[in-house]
């Protein structure tokens, strides 16, 4: 469960490791939005080139994108043969009633199946080269013009920030209440559904209640310590954007280009 | 044996103060009342009243459910009480003057995880002068020098989940030396940790009093720790219930033990002694003085 969720950031000191979170995060989703300009091979040659050159800069081994691409593996498979197989056009492979293998079809598959590695790989990107709190603090600096219309942006960012704090503690104490659970003559993972599901429920009731107790035992300590929320706080991590960070939309710019021109 | 010279003895200087005028009362609560939502009529505080001088070290001890927490929650307007007042460092608790309050009182609290908000050890440094709206080049100062007295400075990216007990609560001090409050108030803040982890909490306090000279409350199950105080408060039902210096208050032997409180070991064993005849000094003995006392007096060479 540790690795799933906390896992995920690998310290390093490239380029991308350095990158304002900020410019990562929209540029991942810009990346991932311009992939679905790509209609031709050349386009998905281009940007897959481009994806392998900034995991060779993150200096992360190429099996972490790999196994991240593992646990989709039967949604892409199942997607891709339903567009293997029903998509016409083209020269006709092979057919039997309404399935059908045709050139086009193969194509798309194959250029779905390009999509998905593409987004997941740039996902995993990163996640892996930002810790989780930058990403909060990102996430926060992003959404700040939606204070306008009255929304807790820093309030938000802070609960994120604290769920995040949070997240081994919860494990921990999980992992004991399983272990005295276990010591009572539990079995976790055995019996059918039902038994597990019930098994289940000595352990979320334990931690239901010490999570409001913490909760509230934080709040006391949050207001002792003279928080009264977002308003005239400042702020002790800030984001700096830097040219490299500029450089790196240039380079979006540029890739956006390029695509249109391949279609 | 003593209670009439005890209450005499208070009597006498007056309930603390009226003896020295000129030492400044930095806490001073009257008549406090306060019931918990949905507790029966049970008073948490029932008329306490009592006052700190500046500079002083006070513990405060009573039993479980005595209304230790809920005094010191009192003390910065964590509670919305019933009646009574409360002052603090001239500034009277009230609905304009709680947040320059919470700036004068520094809390550390019992469980070290539910009071660590940063997501790592500068992070959390730094929340209470981010809720100041301190600026940040100051700020940045001011937590390097608060971990720096702690003893942290090696630590000051690690997440509090690579963190041991001790530590956090070390970090929790340093949150409140960097807010430069007047008063610490410690409820119960070495309980949950083991020897090794309190030692190191008790020594950063207590080098932090020498070097401040903050006042400090605290709220305390550990009859040695509250033995170092200038002087200890037994609250009982939500009032005091006597106070006086830690050689008074550990003179009574089985009232303490009544009361559900414990007694430091040397009062075990000087009772032990005087059972067999022996006799003893009625003051309170620290450990080495009870060792000093007995190869001196008592060893037969
Ligand atoms: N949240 C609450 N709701 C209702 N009653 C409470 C609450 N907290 C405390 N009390 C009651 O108020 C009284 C005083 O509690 P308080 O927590 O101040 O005691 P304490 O001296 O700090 O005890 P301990 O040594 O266990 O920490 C007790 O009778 C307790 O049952
Ligand atoms: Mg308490």
């Amino acid at each position: 469960m540790n690795k799933l969720i906390l896992g995920r950031y690998i310290p390093g000191d490239s380029i991308l490791h350095r990158m304002d979170p900020r410019a990562k995060l929209l540029a991942s989703f810009y990346y991932i939005g311009i992939i679905f300009l790509a209609r031709t091979w050349q386009a998905y040659a281009l940007l897959l080139v481009f994806t392998l050159v900034l995991i060779g800069i993150s200096k992360i081994k190429l099996d972490f994108f790999i196994k991240g691409v593992k646990p989709l593996l039967w949604l892409i498979l199942f997607t891709v043969l339903l567009q293997i197989f029903f998509t016409r056009g083209g020269h006709v492979y092979w057919q039997w009633g309404f399935l059908s293998l045709t050139q086009y079809g193969l194509i798309n598959g194959a250029y779905i199946f390009m999509r998905f590695v593409l987004i997941i790989f740039m996902s995993t990107l990163l996640t892996l080269t930002t810790p989780p709190l930058s990403l909060a603090d990102a996430i926060e600096s992003i959404l700040k013009p939606l204070k306008v219309v009255h929304f807790p942006v820093y309030e938000v960012a802070l609960m994120l920030s604290i769920a995040l704090r949070f997240v081994p503690t919860l494990m921990d104490e999980t992992t004991k209440i399983m272990d005295a659970q276990r010591a009572r003559g539990v079995d976790f993972g055995e019996g059918n559904l039902f038994q597990q599901m019930k098994a289940i429920v000595p352990i979320l009731i334990p931690l239901f209640v010490s999570s409001f107790n913490r909760a509230d035992d934080l709040a006391t300590a949050m207001e002792a310590r003279g928080y009264q929320g977002g308003e005239g706080r400042s702020k002790y991590r800030i984001l700096k954007w830097r040219t490299k960070d500029t450089v790196a939309f240039i380079l979006m710019g540029l890739l956006t280009i390029a695509l249109i021109f391949l279609r | 044996m003593c209670t009439d010279t005890i209450i005499n003895r208070h009597l006498f200087q007056g309930k603390y103060g009226l003896l020295n005028m000129d030492e400044q009362k930095i806490i001073q609560v009257e008549q406090l009342k306060y019931e918990y939502p949905q507790s029966d009529g049970h008073l948490a505080l029932n008329n306490l009243s009592v006052s700190i001088n500046a500079g002083e070290w006070v513990a405060i001890i009573g039993h479980n459910g005595s209304g230790k927490s809920t005094f010191a929650k009192s003390l910065n307007g964590l509670l919305d009480l019933q009646s009574g007042s409360v002052m603090i460092d001239d500034l009277p608790l009230a609905l304009d003057t709680v947040w320059s309050i919470r700036k004068k009182i520094g809390m550390v609290f019992q469980n070290p995880d539910n009071q660590f908000v940063g997501a790592t050890v500068e992070d959390d440094v730094a929340f209470g002068l981010e809720n100041q709206g301190v600026p940040r080049p100051e700020m940045i100062e001011r937590v390097q020098e608060a971990v720096k007295r702690v003893g942290m400075l090696d630590y000051l990216k690690r997440e509090p989940s690579r963190l041991s007990g001790g530590q956090k609560q070390r970090v929790a001090l340093a949150g409140i030396i960097a807010q430069q409050p007047e008063i610490l108030i410690l409820d119960e803040a070495t309980s949950m940790l083991d020897p090794k982890g309190r030692e190191e909490v008790l020594a950063t306090i207590h080098k932090l009093k020498q070097e401040t000279n903050m006042t400090v409350l605290s709220i305390t199950h550990d009859i040695d720790e509250a033995a170092s105080a200038d002087r200890i408060i037994i609250l009982d039902n939500g009032q005091v219930y006597d106070q006086g210096t830690p050689a008074d208050i550990f003179a009574y032997g089985q009232r303490l033990l009544d009361l559900g409180l414990d007694v430091p070991y040397p009062e075990k064993l000087k009772a032990a002694l005087n059972k067999l005849q022996i006799e003893m000094p009625t003051d309170y003995l620290t450990t080495e003085r009870m060792v000093d006392y007995l190869w001196t007096l008592h060893s037969k060479m």
